[in-house]
């Protein structure tokens, strides 16, 4: 992340417009959107850019001889090489994978490298911090395959316990840990995890689903040996996911799912994989999803990372200070105290209000937060709580929607006073 | 959107149940019979402990945590229940499930909902609860017509749920419970001598 000086401000009155739910409204009444770390709004131009590959350009890839189908061919393509670009791939054309979404993309990995590499006693290293996404496939290999799972803890201040780092990825194959907590906002030292892990032999897979959404992400920087992130969640289509792996990684690794696309030859006997990336796409891929996916990132770095990170953690440093400003004493918040190496996701609770009143009662002031256990319930067992409720900020959100939380926070206080 | 709805759903007697829940405890099991019920959605729970004698529900106690209607609901269904015959604490259930517009033939028919359907999800953060689906819930109007709130005393306040889809799960959470009570004690009725 470069520094503050290089970054300017964004235009969020602008930038709503490029949003119709946001400039319009939902059902006329306008609307406070805080839930993009469940997922994203996404801009007219990226539903325009996939209406017209739908109206004009469609054909199925890899197949056809004609040219409208090498246009789809050349879409699809373009989509991998502004996918790999936008996280700093060496090998765009090699390396990125289309999936369905983050989860599929760990999966891939849990599978393929998992299945194959991983035996009874070997090590895989996981955070109390993560996301069912990079928890459970490796705890199904657990079960599966009896592999060891260690756990790299949460201290109090919401900051991953790296004390006993060195000794808890002694001796392990894998370590998984996330770019940024869906939950906390948390933003883990991951070149210091990654390195530690290489020393003890491990590869190291990162969960991106909510980092790259928000920050420049670069894989070489990063030190990761694969990385997983979804479209959804940054202004793109559902539907879509991303994995990158270093090339000689992937090389090495058997098909996930077999089926069309994914080999070169098919006999009773056997078969002959792809080569990499396509010997992990199975079936007809995301075509038109990636095209949408192609104008996400457009948008974005139109827009600019360092912008959009420097603008997430004004509005969550402005909104912390705002909420214990007008709540003091009744508002405990989930997530480190600092503006550094934190993102733009809060989690809060309001006296001993459930979630999910808190949640109700925001909606009937048109504030989508979430409340639940956003998928990590390790985590909420530390939290020794079943569910938060959680703000998350994207380059849309502004103070205004800050102010329209805090107000109708403050009638829920009044409710449940 | 008016604050109506919202008055509707929080009124001042479920949150007086939720502030100060009634026949809040635990009991020894056996003599008492202990049901758990769950909601992933809001991670909301609710025991429920069922005290019976010669067809009379002697004593009931509940624990557990989660939202305000789960919990108010639960305290309010002991309140109804307390003291009551099974047959007539059925009926209460029955006439709940009416009050949230939930179909009694399509409330029995849940258990034989094969596995086909969305109840399997676990994860997902719109999980239904237990027993009961989201193909259940009626409309407002045809179920709960039929309902004589005046007989049902407090637990009519519960009536502004209907309007929320999502929080019937967590108002029906304790009545699961308990439904599944009077199974069990019919069975061992039944069947004198294997109950535990
Ligand atoms: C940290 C993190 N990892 C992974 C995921 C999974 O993303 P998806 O559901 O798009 O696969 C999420 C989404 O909530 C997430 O927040």
């Amino acid at each position: 992340m470069k520094d503050a000086t290089t970054t300017t401000q964004l235009d969020v009155e602008a930038i709503k417009q490029d949003f119709p739910l946001l400039s319009k409204g939902f059902h006329g009444e306008s609307i406070v959107y805080l839930d993009s770390a469940a997922s994203s709004q996404r801009p007219t131009c990226v539903i325009d850019t996939m209406s017209g590959y739908y109206n004009y350009s469609h054909a199925n890839v890899h197949r056809g001889v004609y040219k409208l189908a090498e246009e789809a061919d050349r879409l699809y393509e373009n989509a991998r090489m502004a996918a790999g670009r936008f996280i700093g791939a060496p090998d765009p054309a090699r390396e990125i994978v289309f999936t369905k979404n983050a989860t599929e993309a760990i999966n891939l990995i849990a599978y393929s490298w998992g299945m194959h590499r991983l035996h009874e006693g070997d090590v895989v290293v996981v955070t109390e911090i993560d996301h069912h996404a990079n928890l459970v496939p490796w705890i199904m290999l657990h079960e599966a395959r009896g592999v060891e799972l260690r756990v790299i803890p949460m201290r109090d201040d919401y900051l991953l316990d790296l004390d006993n780092l060195e000794e808890t990825v002694d001796g392990a194959k894998l370590v998984a840990c996330t770019l940024m907590s869906n939950v906390l906002g948390t933003i883990p030292p991951f070149r210091k995890i990654a390195d530690a892990a290489h020393n003890a032999g491990a590869i190291v897979v990162a969960d991106g689903a909510q980092l790259v959404p928000h920050a420049h992400v670069d894989v070489q920087e990063l030190g990761c040996d694969f990385l997983a992130f979804s479209g959804h969640k940054m202004l793109g289509p559902t539907g879509i996911g991303v994995l990158w792996g270093k090339a000689d990684l992937l090389d090495s690794m058997p098909p996930f799912m077999g089926g069309g696309g994914m080999i070169l030859d098919v006999k009773f006997e056997g078969i002959v994989p792809a080569e990499i990336p396509t010997r992990f796409e199975a079936g007809t891929p995301p075509i038109a999803e990636a095209v949408g996916l192609t104008a996400a990132i457009e948008y974005l770095d139109k827009i600019g990372m360092d912008n959009i990170i420097r603008h997430d953690t004004e509005l969550t440093a402005y909104t912390i200070e705002s909420l214990k400003e007008t709540f003091g004493g009744d508002i405990t918040i989930m997530g480190p105290d600092t503006t550094e190496n934190r993102g733009g996701v809060i989690s809060l609770a309001l006296k001993d209000i459930h979630p999910h009143d808190l949640a109700q009662v925001l909606d009937e002031s048109n504030v989508c937060i979430r409340a639940g256990h956003h998928c990590a319930k390790p985590l909420m067992r530390r939290l020794g709580t079943s569910a938060t409720a959680r703000a998350s900020f994207y380059l849309y959100n502004d103070t205004s929607d800050t102010d329209r939380l805090i107000e109708a926070l403050a009638k829920a206080a009044s409710i449940f006073g | 959107m008016s604050t109506s709805g919202l008055e509707d759903l929080y009124r001042e007697i479920i949150l007086d149940h939720y502030r100060n829940p009634r026949n809040r405890g635990s009991m020894d099991v056996p003599p008492s019979q202990r049901i758990e019920a769950y909601n992933p959605l809001c991670g909301d729970e609710v025991v429920v402990y069922l005290l019976e004698n010669n067809g009379v529900l002697e004593d009931i106690k509940i624990e557990g945590q989660g939202c305000s209607i789960s919990q108010s609901s639960a305290s309010l269904m002991s309140a109804a229940v307390k003291g009551k015959t099974t047959e007539e604490a059925r009926k209460i259930i029955s006439d709940f499930k009416k009050l949230m517009s939930i179909h009694e033939s399509r409330m029995e028919d849940t258990k034989d909902i094969d596995s086909g359907n969305a109840n399997n999800s676990v994860d997902s953060d719109d999980t239904a609860a237990d027993g009961i689906n989201e193909n259940e819930i009626g409309s407002a109007d045809d179920a709960q017509m039929d309902v004589d709130l005046d007989a049902m005393g407090e637990l009519a306040a519960l009536q502004g749920v209907v309007r929320f889809p999502v929080r019937i799960k967590c108002a029906i959470l304790a009545w699961n419970a308990l439904a599944e009570g009077l199974d069990e004690i019919e069975v061992s009725a039944d069947h004198p001598g294997t109950s535990k």
